[in-house]
C-alpha cells in the first residue's frame, strides 16, 4: 500500500480524515487549555498572597 | 486494612493525589489510542479493502460515544454524592467531568455526520439516535451555563446538580433509541449496535480505542479539578503555601 493510497482511504479521505482530525483537534486543544488554565491559576494564587500580604 | 475514603474527599489531599496519578492516565491513553488506531488502520486492510475504508470512522465514534455518555453518568454520580454527603470535592468532581463530556458528545455527533453521509448519504438526520444525542450536548452545555450564572458555589453546585439528575432519564432513552426489543417499532436510520457479529480485529480496534479514550478522561478530569480547587481555596494557607506557587 502506498502512502498516497493509504490516505485517500479508497475514496473517503476526507471523510476519514476529517473525523480524525477533529478527534485530534479537540483532545490536544482540551489539554492545552488545562495547561494554559493552571498557569494563570498559579499566577493568580501568587496575586492573592501579595494582595494578603499588603493588607 | 480500613481505607478512610472521607480523608481523600478533603481537596487538600486529593490535589497532590491527583497529581500523581495523572501522568499514569496520560500515558495509558497515549499507549490505547495510538496502539487501537495502529490496528485499526494497519492490521485491517483485508477486511476494508475499497468501498469500506470509511468503517474507520467508527474507531473514534464508538468510542466517543460511549464515552459521552458513561460520563454523564459519572457527572450524576458526582453530583448525587455531593447532594448526599454535601463534600465539596464531589461537586467540584462533577463540574469538572461536564466539558470533557461535551468534547465527546461533540466528536460523536461529527464523526457520525461523516460516517451517515458515507453510509446513509446525509450528514444529518432527525432519527431518534441523532436528536437524543444532541439533547444529550444541549444538557451537558445547559449544565455548565447554570453552574457558571449563580455566583454563589454553594448555591450553584446545588442547583446544577439538580439540573443533572433530572437529565438523566434522557440516557436509557438514547441508549434504546437504537437497541429496543423490537426492531420494527423503531424506525432509525442508526444501525443497532452490534459488538458480537463484528470482525474481531476491528472490534479490537473499537476496544482499544475506546479504552484509551477513558484513560484520556480520567487524566483531563484530573487536570481540571487540580484547577477547579487551586480556584476555590486560593485564599486557604495549604494552597498559598504549595511548592508550584511563586510567592
Amino acid at each position: 500500500m502506498s502512502v498516497a493510497e493509504f490516505f485517500s482511504m479508497g475514496g473517503f479521505g476526507y471523510y476519514v480524515w476529517m473525523s480524525m482530525g477533529m478527534a485530534l483537534l479537540m483532545m490536544l486543544s482540551e489539554i492545552f487549555v488545562l495547561k494554559s488554565q493552571r498557569k494563570s491559576m498559579l499566577k493568580q494564587v501568587a496575586r492573592v498572597i501579595r494582595m494578603e500580604k499588603n493588607r | 486494612m480500613k481505607i478512610n475514603w472521607f480523608k481523600y474527599a478533603a481537596p487538600s489531599t486529593f490535589y497532590p493525589l491527583a497529581g500523581k496519578i495523572i501522568p499514569f492516565f496520560a500515558w495509558s491513553a497515549l499507549l490505547l489510542i495510538v496502539g487501537g488506531l495502529y490496528w485499526g488502520f494497519f492490521q485491517t486492510p483485508e477486511l476494508l479493502s475499497d468501498q469500506k475504508q470509511y468503517y474507520r470512522i467508527l474507531y473514534v465514534h464508538v468510542g466517543s460515544a460511549w464515552m459521552s455518555m458513561w460520563l454523564y453518568i459519572v457527572l450524576v454520580a458526582w453530583a448525587l454524592i455531593g447532594l448526599v454527603f454535601n463534600t465539596r470535592l464531589s461537586y467540584m468532581m462533577a463540574m469538572a467531568t461536564a466539558p470533557t463530556g461535551a468534547i465527546f458528545t461533540f466528536l460523536t455527533l461529527w464523526t457520525g455526520a461523516f460516517w451517515g453521509k458515507t453510509s446513509w448519504g446525509t450528514y444529518w438526520d432527525w432519527d431518534p439516535r441523532m436528536t437524543t444525542e444532541l439533547i444529550l450536548l444541549f444538557l451537558y452545555v445547559g449544565y455548565m451555563a447554570l453552574q457558571s450564572a449563580i455566583d454563589d458555589t454553594r448555591r450553584s453546585d446545588k442547583a446544577s446538580a439538580l439540573l443533572a439528575l433530572v437529565g438523566l432519564v434522557l440516557i436509557p432513552v438514547i441508549f434504546w433509541s437504537v437497541n429496543c426489543p423490537d426492531p420494527n417499532q423503531c424506525a432509525a436510520l442508526h444501525q443497532q449496535s452490534s459488538m458480537s457479529n463484528i470482525e474481531p480485529n476491528i472490534r479490537i480496534a473499537w476496544l482499544v480505542t475506546a479504552v484509551g479514550f477513558w484513560m484520556f478522561s480520567f487524566m483531563v478530569i484530573l487536570m481540571r479539578v487540580r484547577n477547579i480547587i487551586l480556584d476555590r481555596d486560593q485564599h486557604t494557607s495549604w494552597v498559598q503555601g504549595l511548592d508550584e506557587v511563586r510567592k
